[in-house]
Parts: structure tokens; C-alpha cells; sequence
């Protein structure tokens, strides 16, 4: 199944990943980061489809995706 | 389980970039990492940054890289090619420092056929500096230095610097790509990657010019910023392949 990792740190909550999911798979979290930016969770790990949309989207390069 | 999008070695591994919230600029040089990963050339490249933002990516990435005086990357990188032509030497730089202070160097090695690649970030206004007018600023929007909004007749219209320069009869490559949806941005990067190309086979200047957004100057959230790139800069700046001799 495919698989989204977020580096927290890099994550600066731009919501760009939440918006252009197809699946809905992700979502802005409530916990923040070193530098105070509530990241982004895997909100519904079981709907992604490994489209990698979100990775190329990311403009800090805080998305991995697995397959 | 296989890794299918990886953070790429362009950019240093455990350094966050120094860009606001959704700002394209870290989009761009992520793309341009990807692409110099994927051709096998970051130990030749050399980025020629401007000033202003563009500065903030020598910080994030991972290969050699110089800082030239405000406008005039295109000159330094000439110098560079001319003088070291097996290197791939781009230029990056943004619409105050391309468009404005550099534009004689600009046009003039576009007008030589420089065999470099330009990346130029069009966002419509000088980010680092404070959000002055750049000539790029769209009509009717607000900057420091134009608090009612550019006028015409005041500082004159936007300036589309893919038609200018496809007025010479050098350039090899125009191309005006955004990164606001996935798929435009994995357009911008093929575009970066077909100027790189060019330059790697002697075919002289090109110049991908993207389209991006500013989300702290144009005083938008990011996903604000967006919706005004779509329904405003887009608009003005249509996108698409201007000139393709390669």
C-alpha cells in the first residue's frame, strides 16, 4: 500500500498538499514544529493512492512517498 | 517499499529553506535539483544567483553557486561559461533583478545567444526588498511604492519578458510555466530541463520564465495567493512555449 512520509521540520503549512490530494489523504495537524508551523499529518493513510501530487507540489520538499 | 518521490540531493538534506509559507521560489529550486539529479550534472553546475530572494537559495542548495551584483547575473555568468564552457551555468533570478536593474545584461546576452539557461521567477513584485513596484507588477496592484495600485500613466504597464526577448533573433528557448498545480509544475519542470538540455548541446540562450506568487507581499495567505495567481498574474502572463528553435 502506498505510503506518504512528512518531514515535520521542513513543513511550513502551506495547506498546497491538502489542497491538491485527490484522496483527501492529508490534513493540516494541530501539533507545531521547532519553528512553530502546525505541519501536516496523514489524516487517512488507508485512501492514498501513491499519485505523488502531493510530493511535487510540496515547495519545501517535506514529502516522501512510498509505493 | 519503494521510495517514488525522494527529497532530492540538490537541495542540502537537513537544511529548511529560508522562504516564506508557499512560496514558489523553494518549488522552482527543488525542480531545478530534481532535473540536475536526474541529467547527472550537479557537480558541474554553477548557479549564478541575483539579489533579493534568489540570495536565500544559497543556503538550501547543494552545489556551487555565486552571488553577482544586483541585475547583472547574466554578465557574471557569461564570464563563467565563456571561461569554463564543459560547466552548466545558469542563472537565477527574479523579475526586480532580470527585468529592472539587470535588463541591459539581460537583453544583451539573450541578444548574443549566451549559451547559459536563465530560471526567472516572475511574481510581480521585489519580495526580499519590501514589495516595491517591479516592472512586472500587474495594473491596479497595490505595492509600497504605488500604495493606490500601479497606474499606466504613472509607472507605466507590465512588462512580458518572454515577448521582448523573442524579439531578437538569438534566443534559442522562451517558455512561461507556473508551479500552481501539480501538473504545471511538473511542466516547468521539462521546461527547466529542455534549457538545460539546450545549453548542454551548444544550441545558445534560453530562458524559462515562471510564473509564481509572493503570499507576503501580495498580503494573501498562501492559498489566497493561489487563487490570485490563477485569476490575475495567469491572466496577464499567459502561459506556454514562446519561442522553441532547439
Amino acid at each position: 500500500m502506498p505510503k506518504v512520509e512528512i518531514r515535520s521540520e521542513s513543513c511550513k503549512s502551506c495547506g498546497y498538499c491538502v489542497k491538491f490530494c485527490p484522496k483527501q489523504v492529508l490534513a493540516i495537524g494541530d501539533k507545531v514544529n521547532s519553528k512553530g508551523y502546525e505541519y501536516a499529518k496523514v489524516a487517512k493513510p488507508e485512501a492514498c493512492i501513491g499519485c505523488k501530487m502531493c510530493g511535487v507540489i510540496c515547495p519545501d520538499a517535506a514529502i516522501e512517498v512510498y509505493k | 517499499m519503494e521510495k517514488i518521490y525522494a527529497r532530492t540531493k540538490g537541495i542540502r538534506p537537513d537544511v529548511v529553506s529560508g522562504f516564506c509559507p508557499g512560496c514558489m521560489h523553494s518549488t522552482v529550486i527543488k525542480l531545478i535539483g530534481e532535473v540536475l539529479e536526474e541529467m547527472n550534472i550537479i557537480d558541474k553546475t554553477v548557479a549564478v544567483l541575483g539579489i533579493g530572494c534568489c540570495g536565500l537559495k544559497m543556503e538550501y542548495m547543494s552545489y556551487d553557486n555565486i552571488t553577482s551584483p544586483h541585475g547583472r547575473a547574466c554578465a557574471v555568468a557569461t564570464g563563467i561559461k565563456r571561461s569554463n564552457p564543459d560547466s552548466l551555468v545558469y542563472t537565477y533570478q527574479g523579475d526586480g533583478d532580470f527585468a529592472s536593474i539587470g535588463l541591459a545584461e539581460s537583453v544583451s546576452a539573450a541578444n548574443r545567444g549566451e549559451n547559459i539557461s536563465v530560471i526567472f521567477i516572475n511574481n510581480g513584485i521585489y519580495g526580499m526588498t519590501g514589495g516595491q513596484l517591479a516592472p512586472t507588477t500587474l495594473l491596479g496592484m497595490k505595492a509600497s511604492t504605488a500604495p493606490k495600485g500601479r497606474i499606466a500613466e504613472e509607472h507605466g504597464y507590465p512588462m512580458h519578458m518572454c515577448e521582448i526577448l523573442n524579439q531578437l533573433t538569438a534566443p534559442c528557448y522562451l517558455e512561461r510555466t507556473s508551479c500552481n498545480t501539480p501538473q504545471n509544475t511538473l511542466k516547468t519542470r521539462k521546461a527547466i530541463k529542455k534549457a538545460f538540455q539546450n545549453q548542454l548541446d551548444g544550441k545558445g540562450f534560453s530562458m524559462v520564465e515562471v510564473v509564481t506568487n509572493c503570499p507576503t507581499n501580495w498580503g494573501l495567505d498562501p492559498l489566497k495567493s493561489l487563487e490570485f495567481l490563477n485569476e490575475k498574474m495567469l491572466t496577464e502572463y499567459p502561459l506556454g512555449v514562446i519561442r522553441d528553435n532547439g
